[in-house]
C-alpha cells in the first residue's frame, strides 16, 4: 500500500529518519522529486528562500555533503554561510554550545550541521531557534543521504515497497546504515544488512532489518547493493586483520553481484576505496547508479530546505 | 553536658532489631537512652512525630574532588550536600590532585572536613601510587591518617599483580580493596552501555562483559589471597551473580550498588536525546540488568547503597556526550531515589533499608557508627516517609548541578541530620 504523503514536516529540524513518520518521508521524496526538474532549467535557480540564511556548519571533512547543500541552497536563492571546524574559534577551545549561540545571535533561518560526534544536532535544535539540519553525526545519523538513497531507488523501481535492499560493511561506525535502514524499512522495503560480524553493533535488528555474516548469502536475489565505506580511520586494529582480507571476503565484486537480481542498482555513498569494499569493475559498471545518488542529493536538500521553511504545493512555481 | 530530646521518632535500628516509637536521649554526642517515653528536663527537645530515626547513612562511595578540583566539589561543599542527603559520613575516593596516595594528602582531607564540621569524612586511599595501576601505595601510613579502605577508583586496578598483592597485604589492617571493575581494552571508547539503545543512538557501546571480566578476575584472586574485596558500583547482571556464587563459596567479597543503576536504564540517554547527565561509569544498563541488580539489593547479595556522587561542572557537562566527563552527582537524592523505589515500590521492609544505607556500610568500612545502641556515637538520620518534594538542582549543597534526576516527584525525605549529637541539618516541614 503506498503511503500518503504528509501535508507538511511537524519538527522544526531535521535531526534524523527516527524521529520522521512514513508520510513525512513520503512528502520529502515527493518533494525532492519535484525539485530534481530545477536542475533541468537554464537558469537553475529558483526563489523559495530568498533572504533566508543558511549556515553550513562543518565540524568533520566533507567535500560531497558539504557541496551538495551549497548547491541546493544557492538553486534555492538562499544565503549560505559556510563555516569549516578547522578555520573557527573550535580550535581555540570553544564549545559547540558558544559556537552555535555566536552564530544564532547573526540570525541565521537553518544550520545545516556536520559533527564527528552523535548527538550534537540534537543539542543544537534544543537550544536554538534556527532549524537544524543533520548532515551526519558521529555514527548515528545521515537523514539527507537516506533520502537520496530512496530517492534513487525510487526513481528506478517506481517504489521501495518490497524491494529488498541488501546494505554490506562497516555496521558499527556508519550512521549511513543506520538512516537507511529505519527508512527503507518505514517504507515497506525489506533491508538486509551485513559485513564482518566483528563490525555488527548488537540489535541493529531492531532498527528494522535482518542480519547477514557472509555477503553471498546478504546479495543472494537483492534487488539493490548498498556498499559502504570501510572508515579506515575509525579503526581500531582489532576488528578485522588487513584490507587485503577484508577485500577477499566482503567486497562487492563482479563475480558476488552475479548472484543478486540480474537488474540488481549497486550503490555507495562515497567516498569509496577502490579495491577494498568495492571492485571498480562494479563501481564503474552499468548497474552502477552512485554518480545518480550525488545528482538527487542536490534534489533531496533542496527539498528538506523548502519543507522545513514551511513550503508546501508547487515548489518550483516562479 | 549538652542533652537533646528526639521526641516520637520511630526508631528503625536495624543493629537492636528496634523498629518502634521511641524517644532518644543524647547526651554530650553519644546516645544515652532509648525509651517508650523519656523526661526532657534540661534538654533541648526535637519533636520528631511522623519521622523515622535511623541511625547515621553512610555513603561509603563520594568523590569530593578536594585537593585540586575545587570548581566541582570541595570537602566543605561535599559535607554539606551529604548533611542534606541525609548522610552523617562519607568516604572519599582517592582520585583527588594530588591524589590520595600518601599520608600528608589523607591529613588534609581530614582537617578540611574537620574545618567543615559537617558529615564525618571517611577517606579512603588509593592501591596504586598516581593511580598509576603499578606500584603499590603507602598503604599503611595512610592508615594510620585515617584512611578506611583502598581504592584506584576511577580506574580498575589493571595489574592483577598488584590487585593480588593489595589483597593480600590489607588484611594487616583488615580493610578492603575496592575496585572498579572495568576492563579498558573491553571499554575502548565506549561512553555508554553496549546495547539496542546504544547501536540506534550511534554511540559507542561499554558491554557487560567489560565488568564482568575484571569481577571474575578479582573474585578469583580474593579466593587466592583471603584479602577482603568491595565491587564498587556493580552495574551487570553478570557481576551480581559471580559476588552471589562468590559469597555461597566463602569468599570474603562485599558489593554495592548505586541508586541512579538501580531507578535508570540506558534507555535514559534515548529519552533525553543525548543529555549528559544520563552519562556516567559504569553506564546505565539496559532492563534485565538493572532487574538482576534489584533483585540482588532484595536478597541480599548487595551489602550496601552508595551513590558514586561524581560531581563536575557544568560547562564539562555542556559537551557533546561523547567529550563530557563520566559521572553524576547523588548525595542530595539518594535517599528519596531509594526509599520511592525500594520500600514504596518494592515494599522492602524498613529495617532492610536503614541496613543497606548505615548498619553494612558501618560494617564494610569498620565504622563506628551504623548502630543507635546506648553508648554509640550520636549519628542519626531523621526522614519523612511521606513528604513528597521535586528535585531542585538549584537546591542542592553541591557545588555542582550533574543529577538524572532533575525535576523527579520523590518521597522519603530527610528531614534532620545529627551528627555527634549536633544538629548538622533541619529541612523545614510544612
Amino acid at each position: 500500500m503506498p503511503v500518503a504523503p504528509a501535508t507538511g514536516l511537524r519538527g522544526k529540524d531535521l535531526v534524523g529518519i527516527d524521529p520522521l513518520s512514513a508520510g513525512e518521508i513520503q512528502l520529502l521524496l515527493d518533494t525532492a522529486e519535484q525539485m530534481r526538474e530545477v536542475a533541468e532549467r537554464p537558469i537553475k535557480k529558483v526563489p523559495a528562500l530568498r533572504g533566508k540564511t543558511v549556515v553550513n556548519l562543518f565540524f568533520e571533512p566533507s567535500t560531497r555533503t558539504r557541496f551538495s547543500f551549497e548547491v541546493a541552497e544557492k538553486r534555492l536563492s538562499a544565503d549560505s554561510l559556510n563555516f569549516a571546524a578547522s578555520a573557527s574559534s573550535v580550535e581555540k577551545g570553544e564549545t559547540l554550545i558558544d559556537t552555535a549561540r555566536n552564530l544564532e545571535a547573526m540570525q541565521p533561518d537553518f544550520i545545516v550541521i556536520r559533527h564527528r560526534y552523535a548527538g550534537a544536532p540534537h543539542r543544537l535544535a534544543r537550544i536554538l531557534k534556527a532549524s537544524v539540519i543533520n548532515a551526519g553525526d558521529g555514527a548515528h545519523e545521515h537523514p539527507t543521504q537516506a533520502l537520496l538513497d530512496a530517492l534513487t531507488i525510487r526513481l528506478h523501481r517506481g517504489t521501495l515497497e518490497g524491494q529488498v535492499v541488501a546494505i554490506f560493511g562497516d555496521l558499527q561506525f556508519s550512521r549511513v546504515v543506520r538512516s537507511n535502514v529505519l527508512l527503507l524499512s518505514r517504507m515497506g522495503a525489506k533491508v538486509r544488512v551485513g559485513g564482518p560480524p566483528s563490525l555488527v553493533p548488537p540489535g541493529i535488528e531492531q532498527l528494522g532489518c535482518e542480519v547477514y555474516h557472509r555477503m553471498e548469502d546478504a546479495i543472494a536475489g537483492a534487488d539493490v547493493v548498498m556498499m559502504l565505506r570501510i572508515q579506515l580511520e575509525r579503526q581500531s586494529r582489532v576488528n578485522f586483520p588487513t584490507v587485503r582480507e577484508y577485500y577477499d571476503f566482503f567486497a562487492l565484486t563482479p563475480e558476488r553481484l552475479k548472484l543478486a537480481r540480474k537488474d540488481c542498482l549497486v550503490m555507495h555513498p562515497g567516498p569509496m576505496n577502490r579495491g577494498v569494499e568495492i571492485d571498480s569493475r562494479v563501481a564503474d559498471g552499468p548497474q552502477s547508479v552512485i554518480l545518480e545518488q550525488v545528482t538527487n542529493g542536490v534534489a533531496v536538500r533542496m527539498a528538506v530546505l523548502y519543507l522545513l521553511a514551511g513550503g508546501h504545493g508547487e515548489p518550483v512555481a516562479d | 553536658m549538652s542533652r537533646l530530646l528526639i521526641r516520637h521518632a520511630r526508631v528503625v535500628d536495624p543493629s537492636q532489631r528496634l523498629d518502634e516509637g521511641r524517644d532518644i536521649l543524647i547526651e554530650d554526642g553519644v546516645i544515652a537512652r532509648i525509651a517508650e517515653r523519656i523526661d526532657g528536663k534540661g534538654a533541648e527537645v526535637l519533636d520528631a512525630a511522623g519521622l523515622v530515626a535511623a541511625p547515621g547513612f553512610i555513603d561509603v562511595h563520594v568523590h569530593l574532588r578536594e585537593p585540586g578540583f575545587e570548581y566541582k566539589e570541595t570537602v566543605a561543599s561535599g559535607s554539606a550536600a551529604a548533611v542534606a542527603g541525609g548522610f552523617t559520613a562519607v568516604c572519599c575516593m582517592a582520585n583527588t590532585d594530588p591524589v590520595n596516595d600518601n599520608a600528608a594528602v589523607t591529613e588534609f582531607i581530614r582537617k578540611r572536613a574537620s574545618e567543615a564540621g559537617l558529615a564525618r569524612v571517611y577517606p579512603i586511599g588509593a592501591v596504586s601510587k598516581g593511580l598509576d595501576g603499578e606500584e603499590m601505595a603507602e598503604i599503611g601510613e595512610m592508615v594510620r591518617a585515617g584512611a578506611v579502605a583502598v581504592s584506584d577508583d576511577g580506574r580498575p586496578v589493571k595489574n592483577a599483580q598488584l590487585m593480588r598483592r593489595a589483597l593480600e597485604y590489607t588484611r594487616l589492617f583488615d580493610i578492603p580493596v575496592i575496585d572498579h571493575c572495568e576492563d579498558h581494552d573491553l571499554v575502548a571508547k565506549g561512553v555508554m552501555h553496549e546495547g539496542p539503545v546504544s547501536t540506534r543512538l550511534g554511540l559507542r557501546g561499554i558491554s557487560a562483559a567489560s565488568e564482568d571480566v575484571m569481577v571474575a578476575r578479582d573474585l578469583i584472586l580474593a579466593e587466592l589471597t583471603g584479602g577482603r574485596l568491595h565491587v564498587a558500583h556493580a552495574s551487570t547482571l553478570g557481576a551480581i551473580s559471580r559476588v552471589r556464587n562468590g559469597k555461597a563459596r566463602g569468599i570474603a567479597v562485599t558489593c554495592e550498588v548505586t541508586p541512579h543503576h538501580l531507578a535508570l536504564t540506558d534507555q535514559a540517554v534515548a529519552d533525553t536525546e543525548y543529555d549528559t547527565n544520563t552519562k556516567m561509569n559504569p553506564p546505565l544498563r539496559s532492563d534485565e540488568h538493572s532487574a538482576a541488580l534489584l533483585d540482588g539489593v532484595l536478597d541480599g547479595t548487595v551489602d550496601c547503597l552508595a551513590t558514586d556522587h561524581a560531581p563536575h561542572h557544568a560547562d564539562e557537562k555542556a559537551l557533546e556526550f561523547d567529550q563530557a566527563p563520566f559521572g553524576v552527582i547523588g548525595l542530595e537524592t539518594a535517599l528519596p531515589v531509594t526509599y520511592d523505589l525500594l520500600v514504596r515500590g518494592k515494599k522492602m521492609p524498613l529495617s532492610r533499608f536503614v541496613a543497606l544505607w548505615s548498619t553494612n556500610p558501618a560494617r564494610i568500612m569498620r565504622l563506628p557508627g551504623g548502630t543507635l545502641k546506648v553508648g554509640s556515637p550520636a549519628d542519626l538520620t531523621l526522614f519523612d516517609p511521606e513528604a513528597r518534594r521535586t528535585v531542585d538542582p538549584d537546591s542542592f549543597r553541591s557545588a555542582s548541578r550533574n543529577t538524572p534526576f532533575a525535576g523527579r516527584k520523590l518521597r522519603g525525605w530527610p528531614f534532620m541530620t545529627i551528627v555527634g549529637g549536633k544538629v548538622a541539618f533541619r529541612r523545614e516541614r510544612r
